[in-house]
């Protein structure tokens, strides 16, 4: 747990940055100076229990929390949206810009396949209804890093709509008390990515990199049907692992692939809703939970002092760990909204109603694309549990962490160890050993095959556990080397042979009386203990 | 030579009367002579000449790339030209110099056309004058022709001659001028309300809007994404054919064009207009028609009746509500695609610095005229979400039911419409600037701007075909203009599926 601490804390320091420009903006999440190349923000933070204020109470009055998120996430694509230019985190700045992105005059959008067939396989992924004909629209504001003046989005008819998502929650103290909720998915729409502004205070100028601006984004509307921040971050999580399992998209939050606004409010249950705030550009599962729930608590507080909720936009400073309002967004903001003239509709086809001698390249298939796709993380929990006889909760923490799924399962290709034998080493050692130091399932210094073979070793007795654990330790200070070359340098093997075992017993024994005598004493104290 | 029809001085270059070099000078040197009449923001001499030498080249060996190779054009300013300034007549553009060609530019250069320069226009092609660009009016070629000064002194006694001179009609005034003063043998337009037959009506030049979505508008610096489409403008119809067969079809780079394979444009030889039938809609009879247009049109029903064709009255029942349909949905496009020009990545930027808003302000203020930013402001109005219902939504319903209009007299057996460009002849500049750009624009677009909202392609999608446009002529009176082929006078527009 320590070692998940001290992630978190370097993600927090890590973001500072971002929330500058965060803060003072009101487009998408701008995740300015974030240059980290690192993949390690996506630890199991749904997992871990977050202080949830479902209710509190007053007098006779109980408060609900209704919690909506906005959640945008980076389609996985070689180019951008509407444009051939190439996506790539941590380019240099502006080296990734076509003309169209610039906006240079009368340059137009085309729209990219692979965008759209990520949006289809994202929408049959979350159960929703995939709309034959969607429409682009233009909104419009003024931002430094938004050139066009207007973001190209799907307002009036979005690609997916009604759509569900399944999430667990830990209800109870034990962890293997797992609940299953639902958040219903009100639509998917595609649209365009800004730019990224960076704000030179000093110097008083603000810098633009327009890398991202037209990289193609999902933006998935989940309706407010979870309560507390623990539930927005375990629905976000699940969110993440499909989109990562359907290869729709990187979500990695610490990257900016995943950012997402949690709209809040409080009322007494039977009472219309309250008035909601909207909390933007919330980069971290951790950041997401804390902020809600320091919402839902901030908003009782306030009610319960006789004041009112204003309908306003506020940012997570995550040094405080409170939410406060966003300056530039107190005005009114009118997007004037407006068909995009140079996009015609979007025309999706099932094999029903594809018209006949269609050019394949000219038509997506939703049916060609349903039948494609991969196995989502829900089936794949189900699968391990059923398989290997695995813990609910130890199939969420395989898949949460980025490799570990694949780990686990290449040990149990090569070894003829137990697969809870296997579960265990995989949770408990091998991943305790990477969280203390640190690092990435891809960055362990112990293979697959070297944790098969010490367990095929542990598996016919050739060494005790304890011997295990000490090759383990071995193996990761000292790459190349087998378990066995370990185990034969090390003179770890268990002797086999009874006589000779007793032989050399009996001769410590005689060797030393004395010594003997004392140590059976003091294990017996030790205990006594 | 100049005076000659493309295909004319096509077949010249062919048979080596004259090389492209030689042609490419002549026109420079009229250009210089013409000067005065300002329908050129831009003329690109050593590129022309690079060009022509390339041509000569092509010829020499045999290699001939077509009927345009060789061939002197001219470009409207707001079409991108690489490493050549693309104004749109606006201080917010000047001295932008764009990366990349324009679809039906690099169509035309491919094809061995020989580039003589950037035409000149209303500032970003909002006008129907070319009277509003920030490089000053364009002059009507006309108004130095014996016939109009003949004209005049029966009218008028001690008028400034240099003062009275006419507008060509906008906004691609500079193109028709161009054409009209035989300093190149095509040009391109563009036509969002009739923003290409209207200068072509009053230079006597033929104009030609395509159907949207026949030719590519990748590059055309957009008014109304919608309602734009590249014009054509030459000295004959059969120009304007060979002109079309070069920038038609399918372009990747822009979505609203169509997919079909586009078939070749021939005139036939013989003009046979038996089965022809020709619809005369009775709602363009406006009380403002010039007697003299009127007459002319009249004139011309009659000619087609005379050689066999059935005209017949028809009814266009919306037409009354076109124009201030258009002004709503143009402004509001107009507010969105303007929003881009805010001194950061190209064009104008002011010297405030105090803040960015303060910035986009003062730059959009001296980089805008006073036309430009009065749409820009109605836009934004009419796409305020409490407003959005009542104007926009409304304005495209009523474009339904105007596209609508021409779907049912099509649909009737009709072929063709044979209707007036403009209201009147070309005006004296004088008499033109008494009325502001809004009222001319509503005037003088009546006959023209129907067809463009209908033409927008409302229902289907790519890889859908699109639906049927359509056709119109238009006829013009050229009462001060020598009538030397009667076609051409005539059908001074027509609009092909």
């Amino acid at each position: 747990m320590a070692a998940l601490m001290l992630r978190w804390s370097c993600l927090g320091k890590r973001w500072v940055l971002a929330c500058i420009d965060g803060g003072s903006r009101h487009g998408r999440g701008a995740a300015i100076g974030l240059t980290s190349r690192r993949k390690r923000g996506q630890s199991s933070v749904a997992q871990q229990p977050l202080i949830a204020v479902q209710k509190s109470r007053k007098g006779e009055h109980e408060w609900a929390a209704v919690v909506g998120l906005e959640i945008h996430a980076q389609i996985s694509s070689n180019s951008k949206l509407f444009s051939g230019s190439q996506v790539h985190f941590a380019a240099p700045p502006n080296s990734l810009v076509s003309f169209f992105d610039a906006s240079l005059p009368g340059t137009l959008p085309v729209l990219n396949r692979r965008c759209v067939e990520a949006a289809v396989m994202t929408g049959l992924a979350l159960n929703c209804r995939i709309n034959k004909k969607s429409l682009f629209d233009r909104k419009h504001y003024f931002y430094a890093d938004l050139p066009a003046g207007y973001q190209i989005t799907q307002q009036r008819l979005p690609i997916a709509v009604n759509g569900s998502l399944a999430y667990s929650v830990s209800v109870g103290k034990k962890p293997s008390q797992v609940s299953t909720r639902t958040v219903r998915i009100k639509q998917i729409q595609l649209e365009q990515d800004s730019g990224k502004s960076l704000h030179d205070e000093p110097r008083s100028q603000t810098l633009i990199d327009l890398n991202r601006a037209g990289v193609g984004l999902l933006e998935v509307v989940l309706e407010p049907d979870m309560s507390c921040g623990e539930e927005a971050a375990s629905a976000v999580r699940e969110l993440q692992l499909i989109l990562q399992a359907l290869g729709t998209s990187q979500a990695n939050m610490a990257e900016g692939q995943l950012r997402v606004d949690a709209n809040i409010s409080v009322h007494h249950p039977g009472e219309p809703l309250g008035v909601r705030t909207e909390v933007k550009n919330l980069n971290s599962a951790r950041f997401l939970a804390k902020a809600i729930d320091f919402e839902i608590k901030r908003q009782i507080h306030e009610l319960e002092n006789g004041r009112k909720i204003l309908n306003e936009t506020r940012s997570f400073d995550d040094k405080l760990g409170c939410t406060m309002p966003m300056r530039d967004k107190e005005g009114k903001q009118d997007y004037r909204f407006m068909p995009e003239p140079n996009l015609p509709p979007l025309l999706l086809y099932d094999t029903a109603s594809l018209p006949p001698g269609a050019d394949p390249q000219q038509v997506i298939n939703i049916d060609w694309i349903r039948e494609r796709l991969p196995e989502l993380p829900g089936k794949t929990r189900e699968k391990l549990i059923q398989q290997y006889g695995m813990l609910p909760e130890h199939s969420f923490t395989l898949l949460n962490e980025v490799g570990l799924l694949e780990f686990f399962q290449n040990v149990i290709k090569e070894t003829r160890a137990e697969p809870k034998k296997v579960t265990s080493w995989v949770l408990n050692i091998f991943l305790g050993f990477l969280k203390q130091q640190n690092l990435a399932v891809n960055e362990s210094p112990v293979t697959p095959s070297a944790l098969a073979e010490l367990l095929n070793l542990l598996d016919r007795k050739a060494i005790s556990s304890s011997a295990a654990r000490q090759v383990f330790e071995e193996l990761w200070q000292s790459k190349g080397k087998t378990p066995s070359q370990i185990v034969s340098e090390k003179k770890l093997e268990l002797m086999q042979d009874q006589e000779a075992l007793e032989r050399v017993c009996h001769t410590v024994m005689e060797g030393h009386p004395q010594v003997g005598v004392e140590g059976r004493r003091k294990a017996m104290h030790f205990s006594a203990c | 030579m100049l005076g000659r029809t493309l295909r004319e001085v096509s077949t010249a270059l062919k048979q080596g009367h004259i090389t492209p070099t030689e042609l490419c000078q002549k026109c420079l040197s009229l250009i210089k002579k013409t000067k005065f009449l300002n329908a050129y923001i831009t003329v690109s001499e050593e590129v022309a000449l690079k060009q022509a030498e390339e041509s000569e080249k092509r010829y020499k060996k045999g290699h001939s790339l077509g009927d345009l190779d060789g061939i002197p054009v001219a470009v409207k300013d707001n079409f991108s030209t690489s490493s050549i300034e693309t104004t749109c007549a606006s201080n917010m553009l000047k001295g932008y110099v764009p990366p990349y060609n324009a679809t039906v530019v690099q169509k035309l250069l491919d094809k061995g056309a020989v580039l003589m320069g950037k035409t000149n226009l209303d500032e970003f092609a909002m006008g129907s004058g070319s009277t509003d660009g920030v490089f000053g009016p364009v002059k009507n070629p006309w108004s130095y022709s014996k016939q109009y000064r003949e004209k005049r002194k029966q009218k008028a006694h001690g008028e400034n001659e240099d003062s009275n001179w006419l507008i060509t009609g906008g906004s691609s005034g500079g193109s028709a001028a161009a054409v009209a003063a035989f300093t190149c043998f095509a040009a391109l337009g563009s036509d969002t309300g009739g923003s290409t037959r209207n200068p072509a009506a009053h230079c006597g030049v033929v104009g030609f809007k395509p159907s949207y979505g026949l030719v590519s508008r990748h590059g055309l610096i957009p008014l109304v994404n919608s309602m734009d489409v590249p014009g054509i403008l030459t000295r004959c119809v059969d120009d304007a054919a060979i002109v079309l067969g070069m920038l038609a079809g399918h372009d990747p780079k822009d979505s609203t064009t169509i997919q079909d394979p586009v078939k070749p444009f021939t005139l036939p030889t013989s003009a046979d207009v038996n089965k022809l039938c020709i619809g005369i809609p009775k709602e363009y009879l406006a009380p403002e028609l010039s007697s003299e247009v009127r007459s002319f049109w009249s004139k011309a029903a009659n000619l087609f009746e005379s050689e066999g064709a059935k005209v017949i009255e028809v009814s266009l029942p919306h037409t009354s509500y076109s124009i201030v349909c258009y002004h709503v949905l143009c402004t509001s496009e107009v507010a969105s695609n303007m929003a881009r020009f805010d001194g950061l990545e190209y064009g104008h930027r002011c010297d405030i610095n105090v803040s960015t808003e303060a910035m986009y302000a003062a730059t959009r203020r001296e980089g805008f005229n006073d036309v430009v930013r009065g749409r820009i402001l109605s836009g934004n109005f009419f796409l305020l979400k409490e407003n959005y219902e009542n104007y926009f939504i409304k304005a495209q319903k009523v474009r339904r039911l105007i596209a609508n209009d021409f779907v049912n007299v099509f649909n009737s057996g009709v072929d063709v419409l044979l209707t007036p460009t403009t209201l009147s002849e070309a005006v004296p500049y004088l008499e033109f600037i008494k009325e502001d750009n809004r009222t001319r624009s509503a005037q003088d677009d009546i006959f023209t701007q129907a067809v463009n909202m209908a033409g927008e392609n409302l229902t289907s999608a790519i890889p859908e075909p699109h639906a049927k446009e359509p056709e119109q002529l238009h006829v013009t009176s050229f009462s001060y203009l020598p009538m030397t082929n009667e076609l051409a006078g005539i059908i001074e527009t027509f609009v092909v599926t």
